[in-house]
């Protein structure tokens, strides 16, 4: 992984020098940006407290472990490995929660088996949608209604059919 | 509508509080998730200091310039045209994403919304960029992989094609269904 870690500390070297190198004020406009993004960071925090509290009862009453039961006989004749439903359920709205749920799944299932290589690309090529959603609408003036939602739900259950597809295809 | 689910997840919690009887556990989290809600808004203040600070600096250097020249065909592809300062905040939004920033990019984002919102079409444009950021296009998994090789995976990064090819496809799902949903704003 180490390829992956350069890429910050390099980007941010390569700004403030390239800034440099253009004489621009480093110093005083990377404040003036950071007191924004502050600010920003501020308004985000109401929102935060309303809806981590009500995912984090939402994960904590088990309430996902009793759906990923009803929905499994439908998911195994769809050819989606049942051991992943869970973390299906909790990847849009927990990030932490997801985390949490594949380590506990890779604990169970070796990470190189069928169903925990379909968890690891479902895990990564979908987002915290929910979150994201409720962070982005918070800077919104205009409110955007249930249609963001709907176009979210429809990239993330894309994302959910073709893990195990893609899966199979590129690694089986 | 965030309000609903919000609202379909506390009937679900309190379903299965009163099904398997886990009360106490349901009640520590609410109690401790504001706490931790706090604690993130804290964690991202910080990154959103770091980041729309670089981003101010790259503007003023032209360095954002440069980026949203290589950025915009794939832009005008998505959103049609833009005006400058639209599109170099949605460039600079899609490069934190394509690099796998986490949180650097949402202050990129937010920033883009800002400035999609005085756009000619702000509700189909914000839309659009809230879901490319709900689907994570990322070149590399970096979290999924280090689980992977911490439980003794074999080659943690064989998932690599199998996750740029579904993280393309649901976003171009995404894409599509907004760009369905909000038509009429011609």
């Amino acid at each position: 992984m180490t390829a992956a870690n350069m890429i910050v500390p390099l980007i941010i070297t390569f700004i403030l020098l390239f800034g440099l190198f253009r004489r621009t004020d480093v110093a005083g406009e990377f404040t003036t940006g950071a007191s924004e993004g502050l600010k920003t960071a501020a308004e985000l925090i109401p929102i935060l407290v309303l809806v981590m509290t009500a995912v984090g009862m939402f994960g904590a009453s088990g309430a996902s472990a009793h759906l990923a039961e009803w929905i499994s006989p439908l998911a195994e004749r769809l050819g989606f490995p049942p051991e992943c439903i869970e973390l299906a359920l909790i990847r849009p709205v927990s990030g932490s929660g997801a985390i949490a749920s594949l380590d506990e799944l890779y604990s169970r299932i070796s990470p190189d088996s069928f169903a925990g290589k379909t968890a690891a690309v479902l895990m990564s090529s979908t987002e915290t949608t929910f979150y994201t959603i409720a962070v982005y609408s918070a800077a919104m003036r205009k409110k955007l209604g249930s249609r963001v939602f709907i176009a979210a739900a429809a990239a993330d259950l894309t994302g959910f059919i073709l893990s195990p597809l893609m899966v199979r295809l590129f690694i089986r | 509508m965030l309000g609903i689910i919000l609202a379909v997840m506390l009937v679900l919690s309190a379903v299965a509080g009163f099904l398997g009887g886990g009360w106490e556990e349901i009640s520590d989290a609410a109690l401790g998730q504001c706490v931790k809600a706090v604690e993130l808004g804290i964690y991202l203040a910080g990154s959103m200091a770091l980041w729309c600070g670089l981003m101010r600096v790259a503007e003023r250097s032209g360095l954002t310039r440069i980026v949203s020249r290589a950025m915009s065909p794939l832009i005008r592809l998505i959103f049609g045209r833009l005006d400058a300062s639209s599109e170099k905040a949605v460039s600079l939004n899609l490069t934190a994403n394509l690099l796998g920033l986490g949180n650097a990019a949402t202050p990129t984002g937010i920033e883009a919304v800002r400035r999609l919102e005085k756009s000619s079409h702000p509700r189909r444009n914000t839309a659009l960029i809230t879901v490319i950021n709900t689907a994570s296009i990322q070149l590399i998994p970096v979290t999924v992989a280090a689980m992977r090789s911490a439980h003794g995976s074999a080659a943690p990064l064989e998932i690599l094609p199998a996750v740029l090819v579904t993280s393309l496809c649901s976003a171009a799902v995404g894409v599509i269904t907004a760009s369905i949903l909000f038509s009429e704003e011609k």
